[in-house]
């Protein structure tokens, strides 16, 4: 990297590795890089919301802090960066809010592994990023604190849940960001807003200090500007973590020292189920051009079928509502959190401060889950729906057996209007059908952008990968990103 | 699914929903409910229930102390507190 490169270019635009090569060149310091980006962030983000919390003062101190570090050449691999993180990690001192009112308040004493993670890299805080309430939805429409809004159109949402970060990547407030995934909800928004997502194989992220929405599916990964900065941050985020039970002691590979492997023999499933009825056309096609391109990069097509995908909707609509009416069953207004005022009694005050400071989306989501666990439902919904997540996933073990990885578009559509989908919550649901499956299987997939659609919005093209395959589907989707531009094409004025 | 059916809901989940929302949830539930009454389609016989992606069991540690008492910290954010309890509405008369 040579330093004239940094110079031609804002400071906003540049990669990770490119900041990197910046900081230690000292064309800038990460003081002066904060600097830059807050000033973006208090200037533009009144347009699209994409933060909840802005962290001035912590990032000033944290860049301070790394350009000591930079000076004494005893820094970490994120140090003097910029992130930002979604807020349901919790961040010790720091409002973390879950987009919902019943956080609002809720000020953490410690911090998510993650969160320690990045901190331990030397990376700096911008802020906590906007997201649907509890990470549930796909628009960010079910915010507390407002919809973040697309940077590739004013009227657009920027997908779901975590919109607020693949907004503020897109509009380029920060370099990358944390977000999770448990339907969709780093692949989605990152289709939506033409940025890269990667969501690892469960286990692989801790979720320790990240709030539970559903435990067997959610699982935290990066939103960024390419698959190489997604690998390193997945470098810093992918832990074995002994207060996460479920967290996997796995050997970690360097994420970044393959993604220049040559794709020659790669074998690559398409499945007819993945461009079902209701696919957009230019969804449909953008898709198909991006995964012959990679024909010309030594990869071969073939033809594959994963028979149940059309359930996966409805099998997740049982297991996801079912494992967060537990979850949520927390927020009693006891402990901390929203307490609604002058409760009668403790039912009141249970059944008020619950009411009251959750939005609709999420009680609707823990009225369907106390359905389907309940006496005489149990076996007919919660049962079955188990069963049925058995047989999605014994469809992806079929299929890896003939090839490496499956491609497929991320989402059956660009990016929609605001309001457009608020008023009927399952035609938002059907919005997840291409990342659903991945969730309940388990797997690792990433979303990279593979084109603009007439209307000059991006779509993201969907790599699925076997457990633990996160290195070949980053090294996959470096391939594509050095051969082409799409990743590099930007949202219309972000000045 | 029945506004009566509603009202069973609310109390396992302990939310209050005012009577002016009684319709509007119960249609919205019962949309959600017959999208996922796709599943009764299908056949399952004989298929074990996968209740968590690795079929992982849960890790066992040595039962010994590991963290710290941190009361003060973890009450600084509660609604009310005293002397180191939660405070709730009374419960017994």
């Amino acid at each position: 990297m040579s330093s004239n490169i940094t110079k031609q270019r804002s400071l906003h635009e540049l990669s990770i590795t490119e900041l990197n090569a910046g900081l230690r060149n000292k064309d800038f310091s990460s003081v002066e890089l904060t600097q830059h980006f807050i000033e973006r962030i208090e200037r533009l983000d009144t347009r699209f919301n994409s933060f909840i919390s802005i962290c001035s003062e912590q990032a000033l101190t944290a860049a301070s802090r790394a350009d000591a570090q930079l000076a004494s050449g005893n820094a970490g691999v994120l140090c003097g960066i910029p992130i930002a993180h979604k807020d349901l990690f919790c961040t010790n001192g720091i409002r973390t809010s879950c987009g919902s009112k019943m956080l609002d308040n809720f000020v953490p004493p410690y911090d998510a592994t993650i969160v320690e993670n990045c901190a331990n890299a030397g990376a700096v805080v911008l802020g906590k990023t906007n997201m649907d309430e509890f990470a549930m939805g796909s628009s960010n429409e079910n915010s507390f604190y407002g919809p973040a809004i697309n940077p590739w159109g004013e009227n657009c949402v920027p997908g779901g849940s975590s919109g607020g970060s693949a907004a503020a990547v897109a509009a380029q407030l920060v370099t990358a960001a944390t977000a999770s995934d448990t339907g969709g909800s780093i692949r989605q928004p990152a289709s939506f807003c033409g940025v890269t997502g990667l969501k690892p194989t469960y286990g692989r992220v801790s979720r320790w200090g990240m709030v539970a929405y559903a435990s067997s599916l959610d699982q935290a990964g990066p939103i960024a500007k390419s698959a190489e900065d997604a690998a390193i941050m997945l470098n810093v985020l992918a832990s074995f973590d002994k207060k996460d039970s479920t967290s996997i002691d796995k050997t970690k590979p360097d994420y970044a020292a393959t993604l220049d492997q040559p794709l020659n023999g790669l074998r690559i499933g398409i499945s007819k189920e993945y461009f079902s009825d209701g696919i957009d056309p230019e969804v449909a096609k953008l898709t198909q051009d991006a995964i012959s391109f990679y024909e010309t990069l030594g990869a071969s097509i073939k033809e594959v079928s994963l028979p149940h995908t059309q359930l996966a909707v409805p099998a997740y609509y049982v297991i996801a509502p079912a494992e967060c009416s537990a979850n949520l069953s927390r927020f009693d207004g006891v402990r901390y959190g929203y307490r609604c005022e002058n409760p009668t009694d403790l039912e009141d005050l249970y059944k008020r401060s619950r009411a009251e400071g959750f939005g609709e989306e999420v009680k609707r989501r823990i009225l369907v889950g106390a359905y389907a666990l309940s006496a005489g439902y149990y076996d007919a919904y919660y049962r079955k729906a188990q069963q049925v997540r058995r047989l999605i996933k014994q469809d992806f073990d079929t299929v890896f057996k003939e090839v490496d990885l499956i491609a497929s578009p991320t989402a059956p559509t660009p990016a929609f209007g605001l309001g457009e989908k608020t008023k009927d919550p399952v035609s938002m649901y059907l919005e997840d059908i291409y990342t659903l499956p991945v969730n309940l299987a388990g797997l690792p997939a990433i979303s990279i952008p593979c084109g603009l659609t007439g209307q000059n919005k991006p779509v993201g093209l969907q790599l699925i990968g076997n457990y633990f395959s996160e290195a070949q589907l980053l090294n996959s989707a470096h391939k594509f990103q050095q051969a082409t531009d799409f990743h590099q094409q930007t949202a219309p004025d972000l000045d | 699914m029945e506004a009566s059916e509603i009202a069973k809901l609310a109390q396992l989940a302990r939310i209050n929903i005012e009577a002016d929302m009684v319709d509007e949830v119960t249609e919205s539930i019962g949309s959600i409910l017959n999208l996922v009454d796709q599943l009764q389609a299908v056949d399952t016989s004989g298929v074990e229930p996968m209740s968590h992606p690795m079929d992982a069991v849960q890790r066992l540690r040595a039962d010994v102390v590991s963290e710290e008492n941190q009361r003060d910290n973890l009450q600084a954010t509660a609604p009310a507190t005293d002397k180191g309890l939660f405070l709730v509405p009374k419960v017994i008369d």
